[in-house]
């Protein structure tokens, strides 16, 4: 509070006898930027301008929600998107008012790191004349040694004195200040951590199904979806390689998650191959990534035999549908199927997909839609097969989750009858001779691997955060000053010489200060041997009076 | 267990209920207790003199026997016993309020202590920390703000009047949660299977239940300031026997001090368990964002309040609207958005 009074009190720089506008009106609008009305409408502006990142779908936290408000607001949409309204803690205007406020802080603090360097390096100020003005005043019984014996109790209670002849003065509580820069510095460095993070950091999504066939190595193809900072080259990412060895799930008896973990074989680059056990927030922590379970389910085996009576076997991940039961949808593709033995060309007629809903607890009776329990009770596959031109060839990259929608309406592919449900090792032949079989299913963990450079620094500079705030709020910075030997004000002729005159002044709001000084009074006075010392009369009332008087006094005792 | 537990909440709500009936009653019959504590100077607030400053009933002087003292829990027993000879005297209006106060105090001590004990019950049907969705949540947040009260009123008993306010605040968070957000009793979901769960949730609950009571004397401070500045329309006479301005201001500050770190540890906390449960310390899911909000405004409020130009009711009114985003927190962003957050349980 002082400090801040300390600072518009400052008289401003004398001024030039030619000031050059564009300067002057630089320094104006920075003085007005560095203002604490300004920080204080920045600190709104931030807060009313993360609103809209919390009520509008955002793309970093769920594109798909981006996607479904496109599709309700065809017209509002594009609009909001190119004000950044979709990715809003990134959009021109949060970060303009960010930056801005930074400014304001950097340019707040700096000067007053300055004036606190200096403050710790100079010694308490000289006593004012009148003690009696202060808002703590008391005369005590000077304490056999003088000013020297005052000085050492005042150290051993940890003041900062300075011993002028008969006069000793003490300060404490620059914790404070000291506090109020570190809290403000640590913002700074927080966001320099986050800034670190997003360039120096990436990170992908994807899914890994069990099984030595299927395991992925860390290269950026091998991801669905990435997040790389813009100075990230692909030969940064480190090169490890992770199997799926088991997947463990329990549930309750109502369908709710109760315990997940995941075990990997671990091939880290100059490392034997190991074992490693991660869960939901126990991530797997490599060197230069860090591994999180985010999901799981299953992918569906299912063998197609064609009219060669050559085999092939499909093992891709069935997408969960959000419901408890874990109900999956997918696609099992054949595109190599039916190839003319002779020739070795694929027959584009020929080519054979399942699309599918898995229910790893299928219900006892139709329909079969809605699988009734996580776990695998009563598994079945539900397929719908489809015999003609997948697309694939076309060029257009088509999901290996979806069938191709255009390729059946436009009649390229056509639907193989009546769906079917397959239980596990059942077959289903098909009507020109081939078959399809339902051999199990392997479960899939759905992975997300990131590296935060920008991590470490973030928690260490919280906890600064943390520690200079706790000062800043609950710092008080208080002088007191005694003189040896005055006489009381009121000119009382007894004992004069023997006597000590004390006051104090708190120099930031401080209700309990005068309980502080009447005991630091006390101790000093060898056990009050002057009887109660005036003016510590146990008065800790703290109204509007006292409070503005204290203020009042406050400035008074700064200048 | 689940069952005493949840009978337990109803009969806390009734008593609350009736705290805050026998401290309008309080209010009602009013005058004598303003006089009472002219007559006997408070403790801390000096400035509840000036409060009293208009009123005067002759009788109101002798009354005033340390007020300032009164234990907080007093029962009613030794109020009747203030009254000397009260067998055939009608007591004096000013007693009246007296007591229907501390029968107020009594009641919000017995609702909490009903409270805890509802608290305990269903962590024990649980068998964890009552903390899982927002039901739990609610009534521990609930819980801290009327045990804070208490401790609060135990330092400065002559707040009692404020005791309206918050039992009313009460009433409406425990019957909301009662009606809308009871859920059975379930374990937790593995994302909440941490030692995180008790660090980050323990604090947000604390600092919640601190900004609840915080939010109490502010409001009491706006509508008080008003009053003292002459406003005679109707929210601010109803603070004509409230505190002095400048106490109701400093208990705000002093709360929301204590609060603030404690909510910025929270975050902080949370930040770290997202890190490890989600993968990234912070991503803006709605209930990030509305905390980094919170956050905001209560620095906002801070420096506000530390800086001599900005009036101290600006300072008050960013206090409420503070309240305000984490009621928006712990409601809103549950029912109307949909994040990581959602084991809410609605
Ligand atoms: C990122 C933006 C900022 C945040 C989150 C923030 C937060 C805080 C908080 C929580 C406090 C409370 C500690 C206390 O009351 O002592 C505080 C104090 C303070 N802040 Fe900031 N601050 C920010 C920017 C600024 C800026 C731009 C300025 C300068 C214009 C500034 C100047 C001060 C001062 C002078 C105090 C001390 C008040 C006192 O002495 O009590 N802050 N800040």
């Amino acid at each position: 509070m002082t400090a801040v009074q300390d600072r518009t009190g400052t008289p401003a720089p004398a001024p030039r006898r030619r000031p050059n506008p564009v300067l002057a009106l630089l320094r104006n609008s920075w003085r007005q930027l560095t203002s604490m009305r300004t920080a204080l409408l920045l600190l709104f502006l931030l807060a009313v301008a993360a609103i809209p990142g919390s009520v509008l779908p955002q793309r970093g936290v769920n594109p798909e929600d981006v996607r479904d408000y496109y599709a309700a607001y065809p017209d509002l949409a594009p609009v909001l998107d190119r004000i950044g309204a979709f990715d809003a803690f990134g959009s021109v205007w949060f970060s303009a008012i960010y930056l801005l406020l930074f400014t304001s802080l950097v340019g707040c603090i700096l000067p007053r790191l300055r004036d606190h360097v200096r403050a710790l390096r100079m010694t308490p100020p000289a006593a004012p004349k009148r003690l009696d003005r202060l808002p703590q005043h008391a005369f005590l019984a000077a304490p056999a040694g003088g000013a020297e014996a005052i000085a050492a109790t005042l150290r051993k209670r940890r003041w900062r004195v300075a011993v002028r002849g008969d006069e000793v003065s003490a300060e404490k509580g620059y914790l404070k200040e000291t506090g109020n820069l570190i809290f403000h510095l640590s913002l700074v460095a927080v966001l320099i951590a986050f800034a670190l993070g997003s360039w120096y950091g990436w990170s992908g999504n994807r899914l890994l199904v069990a099984g030595e066939d299927k395991a992925f190595c860390n290269t950026r193809q091998q991801y669905a979806e990435t997040d790389i900072g813009p100075r990230v080259a692909d030969a940064d990412l480190p090169g490890f390689c992770l199997t799926l060895e088991e997947f463990e799930a329990r549930f309750l008896a109502d369908g709710q998650p109760e315990f997940f973990n995941a075990r990997v074989g671990v091939e880290e680059p100059g490392r034997e191959l190991r074992s490693a056990d991660f869960s939901v927030n126990s991530p797997l922590r490599l060197d230069g990534a860090n591994v999180y379970l985010l999901g799981h389910g299953y992918a569906p085996e299912i063998r197609y035999t064609d009219r060669n009576g050559r085999a092939q076997t499909s093992i891709v991940p069935f997408l969960t549908t959000g419901d408890m039961g874990l109900t999956s949808e997918g696609l099992a593709a054949f595109p190599d199927v039916n190839v003319d033995p002779a020739t070795g060309e694929r027959n584009p007629e020929l080519q054979m997909a399942f699309e599918g809903i898995y229910l790893p607890t299928a219900p006892q009776e139709p329909p079969y839609v809605r699988s009734e329990y996580p776990t695998e009770r009563n598994p079945a596959v539900f397929l719908i097969g489809y015999r003609g031109n997948l697309g694939l060839d076309a060029g257009i990259p088509g999901s290996i989750y979806r069938l191709d929608q255009r390729q059946v309406t436009t009649g390229k592919l056509t639907q193989l009858g009546e769906a079917k449900l397959l239980r596990p090792g059942e077959k289903w032949t098909l009507d020109d001779g081939t078959s399809v079989e339902f051999l199990g299913t392997r479960r899939y963990i759905t992975l997300s691997v990131r590296h935060d450079p920008g991590s470490t620094m973030m928690l260490v500079s919280c906890g600064f955060l943390l520690v200079g705030l706790l000062g800043s709020l609950f710092g008080r910075r208080r002088r007191v000053f005694f003189r040896v030997g005055a006489a009381p004000a009121s000119g009382s002729p007894t004992g004069s010489s023997s006597l000590v005159e004390a006051g104090g002044l708190p120099r930031t709001d401080h209700p309990g200060f005068a309980d502080e000084f009447a005991a630091l009074v006390a101790a000093i006075g060898d056990g009050g041997r002057a009887g109660t010392p005036t003016g510590v009369d146990g008065d800790t009332g703290a109204g509007t009076g006292r409070a503005d008087q204290d203020r009042a006094r406050t400035r008074e005792g700064t200048e | 267990m689940a069952a005493l537990s949840d009978q337990l909440v109803s009969i806390a709500i009734l008593l609350y209920l009736a705290a805050m009936i026998s401290h309008a009653v309080e209010y009602a019959l009013g005058n004598g207790r303003a006089i009472a504590r002219r007559a006997a100077p408070a403790r801390e607030l000096v400035g509840a003199g000036v409060a009293a400053g208009g009123a005067t009933t002759p009788t109101g002087a002798d009354l005033g026997v340390g007020v300032g003292k009164e234990p907080v829990t007093g029962d009613a027993d030794t109020t009747t016993g203030d009254a000397p000879a009260g067998a055939g005297r009608k007591r004096p209006p000013g007693q009246r309020a007296r007591l229907a106060g501390r029968i107020a105090v009594v009641l919000t001590g017995l609702a909490t202590v009903l409270h805890l004990a509802a608290l305990i019950t269903h962590g024990i049907a649980a068998n964890r920390m009552p903390w899982g969705n927002m039901y739990e949540f609610v009534l521990t947040v609930s819980f801290i703000g009327a045990a804070a009260w208490l401790a609060v009123l135990w330092k400065l008993p002559a707040l009692r009047g404020l005791g309206l306010f918050l039992t009313l605040v009460m009433v409406l968070l425990l019957a909301t949660a009662e009606l809308v957000l009871y859920v059975p009793i379930v374990p937790l979901v593995p994302a909440l299977n941490s030692y995180w769960f008790i660090v980050h949730v323990s604090t947000v609950v604390f600092a919640s239940g601190l900004f609840l009571l915080g939010a109490v004397p502010a409001v009491a401070f706006l509508m008080r300031n008003g009053y003292e500045q002459g406003r005679r329309s109707f929210p601010y006479t109803l603070a004509k026997r409230l505190p002095a301005a400048a106490s109701l201001e400093r208990l705000t500050f002093g709360l929301h001090a204590f609060a603030f770190p404690v909510f910025t540890f929270a975050v902080i906390a949370g930040a770290i368990w997202a890190e490890a449960a989600w993968g990234r310390p912070w991503g803006w899911d709605p209930k990030e964002v509305w905390s980094f909000i919170s956050w905001v405004v209560y620095a906002g409020y801070l420096h506000a309040r530390a800086t001599p130009s900005v009036k101290r009711n600006v300072a008050a009114w960013l206090a409420v609207l503070g309240f305000l985003t984490v009621l928006m927190n712990l409601f809103g962003v549950n029912i109307f958005f949909e994040g990581l957050h959602s084991y809410g349980g609605l």
